[in-house]
């Protein structure tokens, strides 16, 4: 019985204690004038936000947006769009092209190693030239655009003044707005264009084992388009893809998405910009500056047939055959 | 130096929007656009409360910060302007600001939302227009802040919930508040405006 006693007197202490303890709290919902305090209720601005992101409340206007009373992530949206982007912007772009001219100076041109055949083999039609250019000279004028929003007024204002600085961004947020659509336009037309040549197949793994013809001596086997084209369309595809959405979202403000979607919409877009930006500036290089014989195939559409049979010689192979004749001589000779 | 806040005693806004249509009338502001607004929290609920908000006017403002063409400063009272002559209205002033200030006179599909509009602190604009002269009043409403005046909001708060005026004044105000009737829910947004808070 001692120990049902001990048991007793210990629940009593402990409610003691309780009391003790509860009474400051009840005392403080009193003012210093004995009313309740009409606080003691209220959720404070640092639990609210230590809940949600934002404080959210009733609005009587029609603007629901306005209905959030604080967002502390646009400090944060701030901070990645002065720091993080200008820094990873500018680290990215121009060390692309660091990279790129470092590339030029080791390897220099890849020259056609058996000289121009003088023979020429059809590689883009027309259409497929087309839509190439389409999406080409959209992108160059989106990303020239883009970049002018970010970096333009640490490169371009004090150069020519905020007046002059500031019609021409205004000029460049349409262009940027409207020419979207013609790049989504010829982004569509070479995603199902290309597709099935993109595909990777079981060559792929021997023109990356043979060095992907930046080795001299070794041949690297390649179909219509190598690993390194195949790696242009996939990124581009998943890049494209990518802006596209983030940038009908910013170009929808608030069309049913609230501001945490917005500042993360453009994040993607500016953080995928700068790498397909970077991507592109690779594709340029070796499309021109890099490779001799190259740029012609988007050019005028065709290559040289020595280009052909040391850069995509199982798709010349395949042409040949289902051509089902011997290379014509053309009747004009390259160069 | 004065540095030009707002602050909103929360246990005293009853919600009335004396200070948004004071604000509408002094600036005659457009349609649509609304400097400032009062926030109902838990609405309906035990501890509701009401905050009236408009521009912070903010310490190292966001808003200033991320303006592609840079047309948003600080005075040296502290108050945020912005030149609506250079303002290209992409909205990124409104993705940075954690009151929801900017505002647009158009929805803004396609990029279209207008010139950026927000509380100035009724200090004119931050454009090349003389204070006090008739184009800045069109441009950004009234310039009390040149006549030596405070934002009417304020002034004409019934209860004198939203207090404006150099920041240690109404910091000293609000506690004293506090301080005599012995609670307070603090001062709503000067974490994030200001980096400090209001320590009673």
């Amino acid at each position: 019985m001692t120990f049902l006693a001990h048991i007793r007197l210990a629940t009593c202490a402990m409610i003691f204690l309780a009391m003790m303890v509860s009474a400051p709290a009840v005392a403080q919902k009193l003012g210093p004038d004995g009313a309740p305090n009409p606080t003691a209720s209220v959720t404070s601005e640092r639990n609210l936000l230590e809940q949600f992101p934002r404080a959210e409340g009733r609005i009587d206007i029609p603007d629901t947006k306005a209905a959030v009373l604080i967002q502390p992530a646009g400090r944060t949206w701030d901070y990645f769009h002065e720091v993080l982007l200008h820094w990873g912007g500018a680290i990215v772009i121009l060390g692309t092209i660091a990279l790129l001219g470092l590339a030029y100076l080791i390897l220099g041109r890849l020259r056609i190693t058996a000289g121009r055949s003088g023979q020429k083999v059809l590689r883009f039609r027309a259409f497929e030239r087309f839509s190439h250019w389409l999406t080409a000279v959209s992108f160059v004028m989106l990303g020239l655009t883009g970049l002018n929003i970010t970096f333009g007024k640490i490169v371009l204002l004090p150069v020519i003044g905020p007046e002059a600085f500031s019609d021409l961004s205004q000029l460049a947020k349409y262009v940027h707005n409207f020419t979207s659509f013609s790049f989504v336009a010829g982004l569509l037309l070479i995603i199902a264009i290309f597709f099935k040549d993109n595909i990777p197949e079981r060559v792929d793994l021997e023109w990356l084992k043979q060095g992907g013809g930046f080795i001299k001596n070794k041949h690297a086997p390649a179909s219509r388009f190598n690993p390194g084209e195949k790696a242009v369309y996939w990124l581009s595809l998943a890049a494209g893809i990518a802006v596209s959405v983030s940038g009908f979202v910013l170009l929808f403000p608030f069309f049913g998405t609230n501001i945490a979607d917005m500042q993360i919409a453009q994040i993607i877009h500016a953080v995928v910009a700068m790498l397909f930006i970077a991507l592109i500036l690779g594709h340029i290089y070796i499309g021109t500056l890099g490779m001799e014989g190259a740029f012609e195939a988007m050019g005028t559409g065709d290559v040289d047939l020595n280009w052909a049979k040391e850069h995509h010689d199982l798709w010349l192979a395949r042409k040949l055959a289902s051509e089902d004749r011997q290379v014509r001589p053309t009747a004009t000779p390259a160069e | 130096m004065a540095r030009m806040k707002f602050l909103c005693d929360a246990d005293r806004c009853i919600d009335c929007n004396a200070c948004v249509t004071a604000c509408k009338n002094e600036n005659e502001v457009p349609w649509g656009i609304n400097r400032r607004r009062v926030v109902t929290i838990n609405d309906g609920k035990p501890g509701e409360r009401s905050v009236s908000m408009a521009c912070m006017h903010c310490t190292d403002a966001p808003c200033a910060a991320v303006c592609p063409v840079t047309c948003i400063y600080p005075t040296e009272d502290g108050i945020v302007l912005h030149s609506k002559d250079l303002c290209i209205g992409c909205g990124y002033c409104f993705y940075a600001c954690p009151f929801g200030a900017p505002q647009y006179p158009k929805v803004g599909n396609f990029g279209s939302r207008g010139k950026m509009d927000k509380c100035t602190y009724c200090a004119g604009g931050g454009g090349a227009e003389a204070p006090g002269s008739a184009e800045e009043f069109e441009k950004y409403g009234s310039n009390r802040f040149g006549e030596g005046k405070l934002p009417l909001c304020a002034e004409m708060c019934s209860t004198k919930s939203l207090l404006a005026g150099d920041g240690d004044v109404i910091a000293q105000i609000y506690k004293e508040r506090v301080l005599k009737r012995g609670y307070g829910s603090g001062a709503w947004g000067w974490m994030t405006a200001y980096h400090e808070g209001i320590e009673v």
